[in-house]
């Protein structure tokens, strides 16, 4: 402090305020709100591998009629109950032989199965293909439940928007609504709905989409109720925009955070009434194959064949896991602040 | 004069998302017994850190990358979380900004109060709610009594300051620091939490470090004042000193942007332009150069070290070099070096 | 407070007679009855048995009488097991599942409230991993996968506990791990965002600023403030654990109503279907009143009424 260094004169010569333009320059290069998610989002690992577990699943499903070895209802009785077996692999568990009796015996030999024939996952009682049928099962769980969802965005986001939108008088009614439905344990409307119509896949998703608007309804008005408020919102009211346009350009974009990361705990949610009503016999009818029926089928026979159990049951996990995590990511990428604090 | 606490040379980085934000960049100072020491700064300077550096209450992300903080010759830093336990609440206590937000909405305000005496002193409970009731009535919440028993939303912003303050000041803190105490509340009740913190001091002895962005609260209570911009401190001295003998050209603009009692109707409050560097890459030169009217082609090249104006009186910008042109501060500046002056000062 | 229960009971009446109106006239909309499908029976035989469950009369007087019945506490009659009432029923196969769903909330909530604590206090460790990923788990993996996983290793192979018997407490304790996993994982993430929200909000500085330990912190100021959310989703965990009950009880043959709820559905017993939904609507109405009351009990806040004593 107190020794003043020596510096030349000239370099005390006033810049005035010739350059205070670039003051307000921001450091780091902006991102738009989408760049930003996005970035977020594929920094999160545990996201990303859902994302491509998810999309792998989907693209399989998208092509069983191409993948699937076998026709998943063809019936061959003399092929019942066949364990896994892959190729001329002699891998344990793999390789087509069974506990009888204590003795390991090749189960496909005993059925008299042609040579070369194999089941990578094994048959069931009926002697149907599980591989084939576990791709077309989960095939139309996710139809099931991408259905359901559409169902539930179709009725629960304009609801809740209108209601958000409309206050008042119109808001209390369709609230009240929206109560009386939600107290009402879904479950038990669903499975009132699946007795009342034809068990089926329409069915299944009218009984899912039934409750389910209900959850996206709320958090849509919700937030509609705050959108309403800010400033740009008000501002395109004044100018006389249409309530259309303003919604569509306005609302829906800002919307949009909350509908994807609802639809994302939505699916898995469809996914696993689907497997409850056909676990419990009124979801989809035989022969066709879900993840539940599969279910189902296995565990009859879980005791003494335990594969026809577990392939469907890790696949409906996987499917589970991967949308709910996926489900958090989304959140934590649109909304940072509930990772960071 | 005895100093009781000195901060020296104190480095502070955040880990961000976007990267290592630098908020403290080397700042020095220190707090004499009994006294009131603001530091004052925008929002973002880093007054708040170097406060929470002191008690070690930093965010998560936060690190103490370099210095000392020295608690009677102590250096806190080495201290471990068991010593600094001790010493937070008891020794060292801290009011909180926004009264709203920090008084735990679960507890009665009583046992709030009382908390700080029943970890660090070896009390009954009912000796430290009986305390806790004392120190209520001393802070001015009336029939303190009936109201020990409320929980914290039953209380006004202002009388939930005063809580605050009570469990601050509830055993008796050498050091008291006040992170902009009076920012959340009505003109009205901020001069009366003021009015109540000069009592305290006197009552209880204590040494205040008082936080602001506001040069008016200032006035009102400090012994010293620091000015703190973009992670450093720019210029420090007496009240008098920095009121009317300002020297830093960030001091000029923080008083040119204050309204006072000679303020004409006719003239324009003024405003500093521009906005603080970010401290993801923090300038080479004077922080404050891009925004200074005043700025010289050195200030965009080197730090200025602080010159010394009179014996406490310290200012970092080259203006004060030898070699510096002579500068016309703006006209309120020269109002009050004409009052320094009538002080018997000696304006530089 | 007292004005507010009564609203709430109101309501809970209203909601029941409008389940109970829709549940009717829904089982009215089915096509024929279950005897219809009974080929033995004679058009003479068909009319007399009609005749005895009223199903002779207009839809409308069916519908009051059945609301009738209702107000006086009556269910209706069961087309299967000896004609018992609906009431008789669920009067026999209440314990077992108000046993193990009571098991399953109470370890599910207990253990939730452990691992999300435990999850938000190590937050971004290896502990939060684990602990997050369990609830994932819990969350993800269908009861009824889990009571069959569980049903296969820990019954059937290892023996540790009856494959399907309901007798003493042990072999409740398999139904209830597999029915305790998602409320579990449930309160697990919820306690987790709430305590680390709690966290890091001013009153936790305060605390520190004090002098608390970090453990103080948690104990006196954190675990509070964050579990007095946690009340509001035990509600919505009572509908899983009953969704669930219906295949765990299944699975593992217990005498409880969600047992008898699916062999209802398959067997065609309207008047058992319509007197377990309108039950089951009951039971929920009721769980989400004393919650709501519960709430306004611990959270000085609310119980107090709003505002202040200025």
């Amino acid at each position: 402090m107190e020794q003043i260094p020596q510096i030349p004169k000239e370099k005390f010569r006033l810049i005035h305020d010739e350059n205070n333009k670039d003051q307000e320059k921001i450091g780091t290069p902006s991102l738009t709100y989408m760049q930003d998610v996005r970035r977020r989002l594929f920094k999160d690992k545990v996201a990303v591998v859902c994302l491509a577990l998810i999309s792998i699943i989907v693209v399989i499903s998208i092509l069983a009629p191409i993948i699937a070895p076998h026709n998943p209802n063809a019936q061959q009785v003399t092929m019942s109950n066949l364990p896994p077996k892959l190729g001329n692999l002699n891998i344990p568990g793999m390789n087509g032989y069974q506990n009888m009796g204590g003795h390991m015996v090749d189960a496909y030999k005993q059925a008299d199965a042609p040579k070369g024939t194999f089941y990578i996952l094994g048959t069931d009682y009926l002697g149907r293909d599980l591989l084939s049928r576990i791709i077309y099962g989960t095939r139309l769980s996710l139809v099931v439940a991408v259905l359901a969802t559409l169902v539930d965005l179709l009725i629960g986001v304009p609801y809740g928007i209108v209601s958000g939108w409309k206050g008042g008088k119109t808001d209390t009614f369709m609230q009240r609504i929206v109560e009386i439905v939600s107290s009402i344990p879904n479950l038990i409307v669903v499975i009132l709905m699946m007795i009342i119509l034809k068990p089926g896949l329409t069915s299944i998703v009218i009984a899912i989409a039934i409750t389910g608007w209900v959850t996206m309804a709320r958090l849509v008005r919700a937030q509609t109720f705050q959108l309403k408020e800010q400033e740009y919102i008000l501002a395109a009211r004044t100018l006389g925009e249409p309530s259309m346009k303003i919604a569509t350009k306005h609302l829906i974009p800002n919307l949009s955070s909350t509908i994807i990361i609802q639809t994302m705990f939505t699916i898995p949610n469809a996914i696993f009434f689907e497997a409850f009503l056909s676990f419990i016999g009124i979801g989809i009818p035989a022969p066709n194959a879900s993840l539940g029926t599969l279910l189902s089928d296995g565990q009859k026979a879980f005791r003494f064949l335990p594969y026809q159990m577990w392939a469907p049951a890790i696949i409906l996990s996987v499917i589970m896991i991967a949308t709910n995590l996926l489900g958090d990511g989304l959140r934590d990428a649109f909304d940072p602040q509930s990772s960071e604090n | 004069m005895d100093k009781i606490l000195e901060v020296k040379d104190l480095h502070v980085d955040f880990d961000t998302y976007n990267g290592v934000v630098h908020a403290i960049r080397g700042v020095s100072f220190h707090l004499n017994a009994g006294e009131t020491l603001a530091i004052v700064g925008e929002s973002g300077s880093g007054k708040s850190i170097t406060v929470r550096s002191i008690l070690q209450l930093l965010a998560k992300n936060g690190t103490i990358s370099k210095g000392e903080v020295l608690y009677h010759g102590d250096d806190l830093l080495q201290k471990s979380d068991k010593e600094m336990d001790k010493l937070r609440g008891n020794k060292i206590s801290m009011i909180f900004q926004d009264p709203m937000t920090s008084l735990d909405p679960t507890m009665t305000i009583g046992k709030q109060v009382a908390e700080p005496l029943l970890i660090h002193n070896n009390v009954s409970k009912k000796d430290a709610l009986k305390r806790a009731e004392e120190v209520l009535r001393l802070v001015g919440i009336p029939n303190p009594q009936a109201r020990m028993n409320d929980y914290p939303h039953q209380f006004s912003g202002g009388q939930r300051q005063r809580i605050v303050i009570a469990i601050a000041i509830v055993d008796y803190p050498e050091i008291l620091i006040a992170d902009e105490p009076t920012t959340a509340l009505d003109v009205t009740v901020q001069a009366q939490i003021i009015d109540l913190l000069k009592e305290l001091q006197q009552k209880i002895g204590t040494s205040i470090i008082f936080i602001t962005h506001d040069l008016g609260v200032v006035a009102g209570i400090a012994d010293r004042v620091a000015v703190m911009y973009a992670g450093r401190l720019v210029e420090f001295g007496s009240v008098n000193d920095i009121f009317y003998n300002p020297q830093h050209p960030y001091t000029w603009g923080l008083l040119d942007s204050m309204p006072t009692l000679d303020t004409n109707e006719s003239d324009r409050l003024n405003s500093i332009p521009g906005t603080p560097p970010n401290l993801l890459n923090p300038p080479k030169g004077d922080a404050f150069a891009p925004r200074n009217a005043y700025a010289m082609e050195i200030d965009e090249e080197q730090q200025p070290p602080f010159f010394k104006v009179s014996k406490h009186h310290y200012a970092a910008t080259w203006l004060l070099h030898p070699n510096a042109p002579k500068v016309t501060p703006p006209a309120s500046i020269l109002n009050r070096f004409e009052k320094f002056k009538k002080l018997g000062g000696n304006v530089k | 407070m007292a004005k507010y229960i009564l609203k709430r009971i109101l309501y809970l009446f209203l909601t029941l007679f409008i389940i109970a109106t829709i549940t009717f006239f829904m089982m009215k909309m089915l096509p024929g009855t279950p005897f219809s499908n009974q080929n033995r029976m004679s058009a003479e035989q068909l009319k007399i048995v009609k005749a005895q469950y009223g199903l002779d009369q207009s839809v409308f007087v069916q519908y009051i009488r059945y609301i009738g019945g209702l107000l006086q506490g009556n269910l209706g009659t069961s087309f299967q097991f000896n004609n018992e009432p609906v009431t008789a029923l669920i009067g026999q196969r209440l314990a077992p599942s108000m046993q193990i769903g009571a098991q399953a909330m109470v370890v599910g909530t207990i253990g939730g409230i452990l691992l999300g604590a435990l999850a938000a206090i190590r937050k971004n460790t290896w502990v939060d991993t684990l602990a997050t990923f369990i609830s994932i788990l819990g969350l993800s993996i269908p009861s009824f996968v889990l009571a069959v996983l569980l049903q296969f290793y820990l019954a059937y192979k290892w023996k540790i506990y009856p494959v399907a018997l309901w007798d003493n407490f042990q072999s409740s304790i398999l139904p209830t791990l597999a029915l305790s996993a998602l409320p579990l994982g449930t309160v697990a993430r919820f306690m987790r965002t709430e305590m680390v929200d709690v966290m890091s909000s001013d009153y936790i500085e305060l605390a520190k600023s004090k002098g608390n330990s970090s453990w103080g912190v948690v104990a006196k100021h954190a675990l509070r403030n964050s579990l007095i959310p946690v009340v509001t989703i035990i509600g919505p965990m009572a509908v899983s654990v009953m969704t669930g009950s219906m295949v765990v009880e299944n699975i593992f043959s217990i005498p409880g109503i969600g047992e008898q709820f699916v062999k209802s559905i398959t067997t065609n017993d309207y008047p058992t279907i319509m007197g377990l939904t309108i039950f089951y609507s009951f039971l929920l109405i009721i769980v989400y009143l004393i919650v709501d009351i519960l709430y306004g009990l611990i959270d000085p806040r609310i119980r107090l009424g709003n505002g202040g004593k200025e």
